[in-house]
């Protein structure tokens, strides 16, 4: 052990002797480690960031939203008068009676509208829905309870407010039971959700929800009290808008059923819809597939890099070592002529190549550690000077702004081992050169 | 009388393909113990290969050399390194020390292949620092060779030769990188060694420093050519 600390004492001090060059000798090994553990923990953070997002939706979800098609085809087509689109009822019937996979589905409706309590009122968005809303969307309740299956039959105006609703609205009262005031009808507060952290936007067509300002109420009342007409006052110009359903949100009995199904879903819906595409289906076991393809994207490039950095490094490191030699051959000589075999000549040059590719391995490992606040810095940068405004809303963009790298620790000792590796590769046929040397030979050496 | 070391009949020749170049021709001498050696002759006699011999740094093409009861000829490259690491101290004339370690460091060297690598504790420390002290550098013992003048570097080189108690000390023109002055420091050095028992083979062009030994070998043509006894060696008591 001893012996063994005071070898690389020694190789180190052969190595301080050109503090830059060796230096320089590593950087190739720094950026080959530290891209190894970066491009690890940038898919591992794809890849939780998917997983997070698929669970939040349901791995087992097919979601189909309406989406307000092109405004070329809508003006034209139909120049101040109403405008229609959207998923209709007919195709919820079609969907849930037509396609056995589907074990469930829940039909959502969303209207922004003011809500008021005696003088409070604020902006919510209201949501028709029916009972199954609260599992689907990871809700909890902290009073009352969710809509029913009866309270749709009997279209009763019962309404659960988010918290943030219950808190602006309610400062000082117990929620639970009062009327509130829902464009002209009156509701009665039966429960209050907890706070839920936002969701993130997942693909085009699904937008970050937060959950904080809604009131649900059931689907069948907001129907029949409101209408499918939304008409609404914007800067002035009036709009109005048909729409008979927002969102389905469609449970399949399994997962392998998933891609089939929302095949089949798509076929069904392009046949009802042939003129626009007014809707968007969203599979969120389709996010793991995308988030494993940026995975593998980043893995090419990162791996390439690292590659190439690695052989780069070691070559490097090989040429160093070989005018080592050459410079140090006297040396050699000498160590040689002291009782030096040609093992331990090959041990300390072996020696010297190993601290030096495992000193950049360490270095890389310590930058490699920092790649979640490197990330972020990248971010910062292209948020401020690569894609401002309008592209960063982007898909691409918003995946790229949530991914969160996670350092895969396993790939420490590993990224080590390689510089280490790199080290006796680069370092052997140097060392086995200088021990080959005729010690009187190179004595003369000048 | 003890021998150091003796050679017998030696020869060392190069095959160089066209030619046979006949360094040596058949050289037999005794080294007693305490002799002072000065190996001389006109350049291409053959004195640097006599020397390398002696030296364990090649073996020769017949003949026998004995060191320490042992015939170098039939050793292998790992064995000729523990001999010269055992038995053998060397001198060089360009003092060839480690130039990114510092006095101790370089009169620790032979320390490091010693057989079985055992560790340097204490004991072998200040044996180091005894040597850097008995050549006069007691306070230099940190300093690197380039903080050096040529006399201080060749002094530290000769406590590295005695670091591991070598039975023959074997020195390439000593002196020949240095002035007058620092010549005689030197060779004081190695008269002292010598009068406390340590045999001493010096390969020296220079007829005054010849004179201060115990005996002359003249080389010429890969052959002894003449051989003087200026005084008999006494060993070490
Ligand atoms: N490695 C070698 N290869 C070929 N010839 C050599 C080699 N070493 C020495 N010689 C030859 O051997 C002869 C003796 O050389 P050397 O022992 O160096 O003489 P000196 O040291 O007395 O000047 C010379 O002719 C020299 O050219
Ligand atoms: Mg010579």
């Amino acid at each position: 052990m001893s012996r063994i600390i005071r070898i690389v004492r020694l190789a180190l001090k052969s190595l301080m002797l050109h503090k830059l060059r060796s230096g320089l000798t590593m950087l190739g090994i720094v950026f080959g480690v530290f891209s190894v553990i970066a491009m690890l923990a940038i898919g591992e953070g794809a890849s939780a960031q998917a997983q997070k997002q698929v669970l939040e939706l349901g791995a087992t979800n097919v979601i189909v939203r309406s989406v307000k098609p092109p405004h070329e085809v809508t003006q034209s087509s139909t120049r101040s008068r109403v405008l229609q689109y959207g998923l209709l009822r007919s195709d919820y019937k079609i969907l849930t009676e037509t396609l056995p996979t589907i074990t469930s589905a829940a039909p959502i409706r969303e209207v922004d509208r003011e809500i008021r309590y005696l003088k409070e009122a604020m902006n919510a968005r209201v949501v028709g829905c029916t009972a199954d809303y609260l599992d689907m969307n990871h809700l909890t309740l902290s009073q009352g309870r969710f809509l029913t299956g009866s309270d749709q039959q009997k279209l009763l105006n019962v309404a659960v407010i988010a918290n943030e609703v219950a808190n602006s609205l309610f400062k000082f009262e117990d929620p639970l039971g009062k009327s509130i005031r829902i464009g002209a009808m009156f509701y009665t507060v039966v429960g209050v959700t907890k706070d839920r952290t936002a969701s993130a936007a997942i693909g085009g067509s699904l937008s970050g929800q937060d959950y904080n300002k809604d009131v649900y109420i059931p689907i069948k009342t907001l129907q029949a009290r409101e209408g499918d007409l939304d008409i609404k006052n914007q800067a002035g110009s009036m709009t109005a808008e048909h729409i008979e359903l927002n969102q389905i949100t469609l449970r399949v009995n399994n997962k392998d059923s998933v891609l089939p199904t929302a095949q089949a879903i798509r076929e069904t819906l392009d046949q009802s819809h042939p003129r626009t595409k007014d809707y968007a289906v969203v599979v969120p076991l389709e996010l793991l597939k995308q988030a494993e393809q940026i995975r593998m994207i980043f893995n090419v490039v990162l791996g390439s890099i690292a590659a190439i950095s690695l052989v780069v490094g070691g070559i490097g490191i090989m040429n160093i070592m070989l005018a080592t030699v050459t410079e140090r051959t006297r040396e050699i000589g000498v160590r040689r002529a002291l009782g030096a075999r040609q093992r331990d000549i090959i041990e300390q040059f072996l020696t010297e190549t190993i601290v030096l590719a495992g000193s950049g391995g360490m270095i890389g490992v310590i930058f490699g550690l920092l790649t979640p606040i490197t990330f972020l810095g990248i971010q910062w940068f292209v948020q401020n000077f690569v894609m401002e405004g309008s592209s960063a809303g982007s898909e691409v963009g918003r995946m790229f702004f949530d991914l969160q790298p996670q350092i895969a620790f396993w790939s420490l000792p590993v990224a080590f081992g390689i510089s280490v590796t790199i080290g006796i590769i680069s370092g052997i046929y140097p060392a086995i050169s200088a021990a080959r040397l005729d010690p009187i030979e190179a004595l003369r050496h000048e | 009388m003890k021998l150091a070391a003796q050679v017998v009949d030696l020869t060392k020749f190069y095959d160089l393909g066209s030619v046979v170049v006949k360094a040596l021709k058949g050289v037999s001498t005794d080294f007693p113990e305490g002799d002072f050696v000065a190996i001389m002759g006109s350049s291409g006699s053959g004195k640097s290969t006599m020397l390398n011999l002696l030296g364990a740094l090649d073996r020769p093409t017949s003949g026998q050399y004995i060191l320490g009861g042992r015939d170098v000829s039939t050793l292998d490259d790992d064995e000729l390194s523990e001999m010269r690491n055992d038995m053998i101290g060397f001198i060089f004339q360009s003092f060839n020390l480690i130039s990114q370690y510092t006095v101790l460091e370089n009169i620790e060297v032979p320390l490091l292949y010693r057989a079985g690598y055992p560790a340097i504790g204490r004991v072998e420390r200040e044996w180091c620092m005894e040597l850097a002290r008995m050549v006069g550098l007691g306070d230099r013992m940190d300093h690197r060779p380039f903080q050096l003048s040529g006399g201080q570097q060749q002094r530290v080189s000769i406590a590295r030769a005695l670091v591991n108690d070598p039975q023959i000390i074997l020195a390439d023109e000593p002196t020949g990188n240095l002035d007058s002055a620092t010549e005689a420091e030197i060779m004081d050095i190695l008269h002292n060694l010598n009068s406390e028992g340590r045999t001493i083979i010096m390969v020296t062009h220079e007829p005054g420093i010849a004179k201060q030994t115990k005996r002359q070998i003249v080389m010429k043509d890969g052959l002894i050519e003449s051989e003087t006894i200026l005084q008999q060696a006494v060993p070490a008591s």
